[in-house]
Order: structure tokens, then sequence, then C-alpha cells
């Protein structure tokens, strides 16, 4: 067996293995949705309370500012100024004490805020109320709701309708005798009762519950069911599939004036072992799913590179990468954080998740003591053997991608220098780059004007990654029509 | 009144403690030097000998990331392989000067470099120079970039270089720069 093939088999086995080495789901989120955004944040657990990033949630609806005088933490949104101190519960904003329910957190320079005190919080920097569902870890900023109204019709086959007062794009799945959509990116709410029951003999019941960031509506049912949307994604449909003495493995249409199915499932088959999941149906371009994959370098035993006695490099990658998923988010990408957390991921699982997502763009980021502004890297390819067939070799499977990859370098460091921030497109023998099959860079983030002491800022990681994340958006067309 | 026997034992006893202390001060201190000494890995080889000529050295500086060209003054044996260690030993004497623009570890050494065919080059680098050197993209690319470019300014004819520590395959610098595959001296060159 020649060696190219040999990589390409390799490359082929560890894609398939790595299917499995996709970021956790079950990491805790809150999701938040307002008129302005919707997004989700991470949640971290300290003492054995929730906490959530404050300067990260107020981000999305004004100018934010912070920054660290003696023991206390001076945040700014918009014209109110609060003054919260690590360690205490009790904190200041516009001039009021506010007492929260556990101890104001820093960490890495983001002030951390406990979940429950959000409700008490928020109102007063937005002015506007909000509603909390904390068990759920949904934030209902302002009358933004969802929701949802539910109609059996009892045809054949039987079919239930729902309707919502927005569009909705949830994310479907099928199990024998179930159907459920789980809606993460939708304010959804509870209908008038979280169980909903039906006088049908083949759709029975309706499940409403809500769960770290996310609802979850199960629709049980005594024969396989399939869902559909209509009416601009405010109508979805689920109806029994035919039964196989009278049409099987005949495909059903459509209700007139409705899209394609986007999940079916044959009787005769025997049921699937594992639940088929849908993706949500964000398409773009040439019809993929446009997804940027961040990856945040290093994590777990390996810490990179000591950018102080007591900062590493992991740690500035994992919070320059949430805040930069964060401001992919705001501009409605859907981002794949590959570390969210502090675990060991080697280069071959990293470039095997993102290759797998495939993703519309990766950028892995970095950052070092030395030097000033950002250094902005695509693959110095190694020298590999002619390509054979449809494979590419694992160490040169960047090679299709290199150009594209290269303008994505230029974009962003262009975007950098418009913000003021010294910066360069240059290439590193660095891997992953080289295994990716999509456009790839790698952003190395270097001290700002205050020194070493900058790359742990919010305010100066978050103004990076708004310029890469401008970048990515002003290419999004481009990166879109990727093979 | 104390007996006389018994002072006598005394003053020796205060004496025998005095002189063991300062032997065990001078043990001490003949330890400390001879591990000094161990763990000093500064090359000890001979100097080159042959011709001075003058040679381009690519520089790195850290300062602005790039490599800056800089004529130096070395004596060179005539064979290439002799000519491309004393090469690397050269731009190693500049980073390990005080002041250095890109500073390397006093105890780095390229342990040897051969041409496996004509336009095949190995760089065998000692263990302090991989274990020492300062960890960021930036750093460990300029390293690499500048030993290659000037590898290939003053040896012509060189295509791919591999880099190994310890004659052994690495697979990073210091973190970053992978250094499992050959270096494409062209992409290396025309990437500065």
């Amino acid at each position: 067996m020649s060696l190219p093939t040999t990589k390409s088999l390799a490359l082929l086995l560890t894609a398939l293995i790595l299917l499995t080495a996709a970021p956790s789901a079950d990491e805790k989120h809150l999701s938040v949705y307002s008129s302005v955004a919707t997004y989700t944040l991470p949640v971290v657990d300290r003492a054995g309370r929730e906490y959530v990033g404050l300067l990260e949630l107020l981000e999305p609806f004004g100018r934010v500012n912070s920054h660290m005088e003696g023991q206390h933490w001076r945040f700014r949104f918009n014209e109110i100024d609060s003054d919260f101190s690590p360690g205490r519960s009790r904190a200041r904003v516009r001039g009021k004490e506010v007492e929260l329910p556990s101890a104001f957190l820093m960490e890495n320079s983001r002030g951390l805020v406990p979940l429950s005190s959000l409700s008490v919080l928020l109102p007063r920097f937005l002015g506007t109320p909000v509603n909390f569902h904390e068990s759920a870890r949904r934030l209902f900023i302002g009358d933004v709701a969802t929701h949802m109204t539910s109609q059996i019709e009892n045809t054949n086959p039987a079919r239930l309708v729902l309707n919502f007062s927005a569009p909705v794009n949830p994310t479907i799945s099928t199990e024998p005798g179930k159907l459920r959509m789980v809606f993460s990116r939708d304010p959804v709410v509870a209908p008038g009762s979280q169980t909903l029951t039906f006088d049908n003999q083949t759709i029975t019941q309706a499940t409403y519950a809500e769960t770290n960031g996310a609802a979850d509506l199960t629709i049980s049912g005594t024969a396989p069911l399939m869902a559909s949307f209509s009416n601009g994604g405010r109508t979805i449909t689920v109806a029994a599939l035919p039964q196989p003495s009278s049409s099987a493995g005949v495909q059903p249409s459509p209700a007139p004036g409705t899209a394609p199915p986007v999940l079916t499932q044959n009787p005769p088959v025997p049921p699937p072992q594992f639940p088929v999941v849908t993706t949500p149906p964000l398409l773009v371009g040439g019809g993929h799913r446009f997804i940027v994959i961040v990856d945040p370098a290093h994590g777990g035993d390996e810490r990179g590179a000591a950018l102080s006695d007591r900062l590493a490099e992991k740690d500035v990658n994992l919070g320059f990468g949430r805040l930069l998923r964060h401001e992919l988010d705001l501009r409605g990408m859907s981002v794949l954080l590959l570390r969210d957390g502090d675990t060991t991921l080697t280069l071959d699982q990293r470039a095997g998740t993102a290759n797998t997502a495939r993703g519309a763009v990766y950028i892995a980021v970095h950052a070092a003591s030395s030097g000033n502004g950002a250094r902005i890297y695509t693959a110095l390819l190694p020298i590999e053997g002619p390509i054979s067939g449809a494979f590419h070799p694992w160490n040169s499977a960047q090679a299709s991608s290199l150009s594209i990859s290269q303008s994505i370098a230029s974009a962003i460091a262009g975007e950098m220098q418009k913000q003021q921030m010294p910066a360069r497109a240059s290439v590193a023998s660095l891997r992953p780059l080289n295994n990716l099959i999509m456009p790839a860079v790698a952003v190395e983030l270097a001290p700002g004007p205050h020194g070493t002491a900058d790359l742990a800022s919010a305010n100066y990681q978050q103004k990076a990654a708004a310029a890469i994340a401008d970048a990515i958006a002003a290419n999004r067309p481009s990166l879109a029509t990727q093979p | 009144m104390i007996p006389r026997h018994l002072k006598i034992a005394v003053v020796a006893m205060f004496a025998f403690v005095l002189f063991m202390s300062f032997y065990l001060r001078r043990v001490k201190r003949s330890a400390a030097e001879l591990q000094a000494t161990a763990t000093d890995a500064r090359p000890v080889a001979p100097p080159a000998s042959g011709p001075t000529e003058t040679v381009t050295l690519f520089v790195a500086e850290d300062g602005e990331g790039i490599l800056r060209a800089r004529s130096a003054q070395i004596p060179l044996p005539g064979g290439r392989q002799q000519r491309g260690e004393e090469l690397l030993r050269a731009l190693l004497n500049v980073y390990q000067q005080p002041g250095s623009p890109h500073p390397i570890a006093p105890a780095a050494d390229i342990r040897s470099f051969f041409l496996v065919d004509p336009g095949v080059a190995v760089i065998d680098l000692n263990a302090p120079f991989a274990d020492q050197h300062r960890s960021g993209i930036l750093e460990e690319q300029l390293t690499i970039n500048s030993m290659i470019a000037t590898l290939s300014m003053n040896v012509p004819g060189i295509n791919r270089v591999r880099i190994l520590v310890e004659g052994r395959t690495r697979d990073t610098l210091a973190g970053h720069a992978d250094l499992t595959e050959f270096f494409d001296v062209t992409a290396v060159t025309r990437g500065q």
C-alpha cells in the first residue's frame, strides 16, 4: 500500500473515531433571549453555586468597560457605574447597594456574578424587566417570548400542528414512538400546561420541559413520527408515517404549502440504536451550515507558554476563545468551541473534530508574552507526496484551502489595524493548521500598550475578538461557498 | 571545683566541633562546584579551522518579528556539511550574546549537522536548545526560519531540512512549531 493511501486511510479512521470526541453537550449554559440578540454564555460552578460573566452578559446591550482599582472591580455599562469587590456579596449599582446571594468573583480578569442575582442586577443596568427561568438557565429580557399553540387533526395519517408566534429553528431527533424538538436559540415558553394529552390513537401526548438553557418538546405516538416546517418556520407539523401495509417504503408527500420533511423514518427497518439528530436549517450559499470553529490552544496538562509568573497561555486562550465565540454569535454565526474548559485535547483530536463538523472556517487562538498586537498565521505546509485520488494526505490536508486561509488572515490583520492594533499575517509550521480541510488561521495575541497585563484584560481581548469576528463576517460569502 | 580532666575534655570537644564545621563547609563548597560543572552544557568543541569568509546570517528579531540579514566573518571549513554546522553555530553565537534580539539559552548547541543527500539536511539540536527555548509561535518559528534561511543562503542546494533534538524526532520545538515533518526550504524562505 502506498504512503499517501496509508495516510489517507489514517485520516478517514481518525475522523470516524473523533466523531465521538466533540465537546460535551452537558456543560452548563445560560441562554439569553432579547430583541437585540440571542446568545448563550458558559456557566461555571464555584463553591456549589452557578456564576456567569457580567461583562459578557451585558456587552450586546451597550458599551461596557471594566478595570480593577485596588480591591474593587469598576464596571461601567453605558452611563451606569457599578462597583464589585471580589470575595464580597455587597455591590453598588447606580449608587445603590445591592446584596448578592453569594460573593462576587474575579477569574482571569472576568467579573463573575451569581446566576441567582441576575433577576435583581439586570433590571438596574438595563432598566427593563427580565424574566429568568433560573432552574433552566433561560433569561428573557423584555417581551420576547415565543408562544406556542397546538392542534390535533384526526386525519389519516394523524397530524399535530404546532403554531408559534415567531419563526423557530429547533433541533429535531426521533426514537421509537417519540419525536423530540430542542429549542436552544428560540425563546419558546411553555404552553398552558406542561403536558398536553390528545384524543388521538396515533399522536397521544406532548410534553414540554426546560433544561440547561433550552426548551424541550417531546411528542409521543404509537407510530413513527416525522416533522415538517411551513409558514416561514412558524408552523411545525408532526405527522405519523403511513403504515407499511398500505405504503411500505413510500415517502409521504408533505401537506400543500409545507417544506419537505426534515426527518423521516420508514417503519419496516429496525429502530435505530441512537437518536437521529437533524441539524438546524442554517443554510447559506452552497447549502452548507456556516459554522465557525474556535480552538483555544493547549489546555489541561499542556499549559502552553508561561506568559507571566501566574498567567498560563492555556487560560488566556480559553478566555479569549469564549469572547470570540460571543462576538461571532452576536454577528449571527454558529460557533463550535473545541475546548470550553481546562481539558486536554490532542492536535489530532482538534483537527478530527473540526473536519468532522465541516466548519466554514477554523480559528485557533494563542497568546504570547513577546511583541505587541497580534500575529495571524496560516499553515506552512510540509513536503508531501502527490495527492492520490480523492483523499488528501493528513499532513497537507490544508493545501486546497490555503489561498482562502491567507485571504482571511489578511482580512483579520486589516480589521485589527483599523482598531489601532498592530497586526501582521505570516506563516508557521503549526499543527493542526495543516491537517484541516477548511480555511484555517491561528491568531496569536501579543501584549498591548500595558504589557503582558493586557493579555488577561477582557477589554483588550474583546477588541481583538471583535476585529476577528468582523473579518469573518465580511468574508462570510466567500467562506460559505467553499466545497 | 571542676576536675582538670573534664576541662580538657570540654576544650577538646570544642576544638573538634570547630574543626568539623570548617571541614563540612569546605566539602559543601566543593560539592556545589562539582554540580555546577556537571550542569554546564556550554559547548567545548574546538574552533573551526579554515579560511575566514564573509557570510550572511539571517538573524531573528523578536521585536519586529522578522529576519534581518547580517554579514559576519567566520572561519569556514571546505566541506558543505562542516560549513553548515559552523554557520549554525555562528548564528547561535549571535543569539547567545547579551542584548540579543532573539535570546536563546546559553547551553543551547548544535549536536550535529549532516546532509542525507545533497538536497536534504538534518539539524540535530541538543536538549537544552529545545527544553529552554521560549514558548510561542513567533519565537519558535523565527528560530527555525533563521536557521533554514542561513543555511539556504550559504550552503546552496539544500531543498529540505529536518530538525531533530538529541537525535530523535520531537513534536514541537517548545510547544508550538511542528518538528515532525521536513521543512520545504523554498516555502520557508518565501514566507519571510
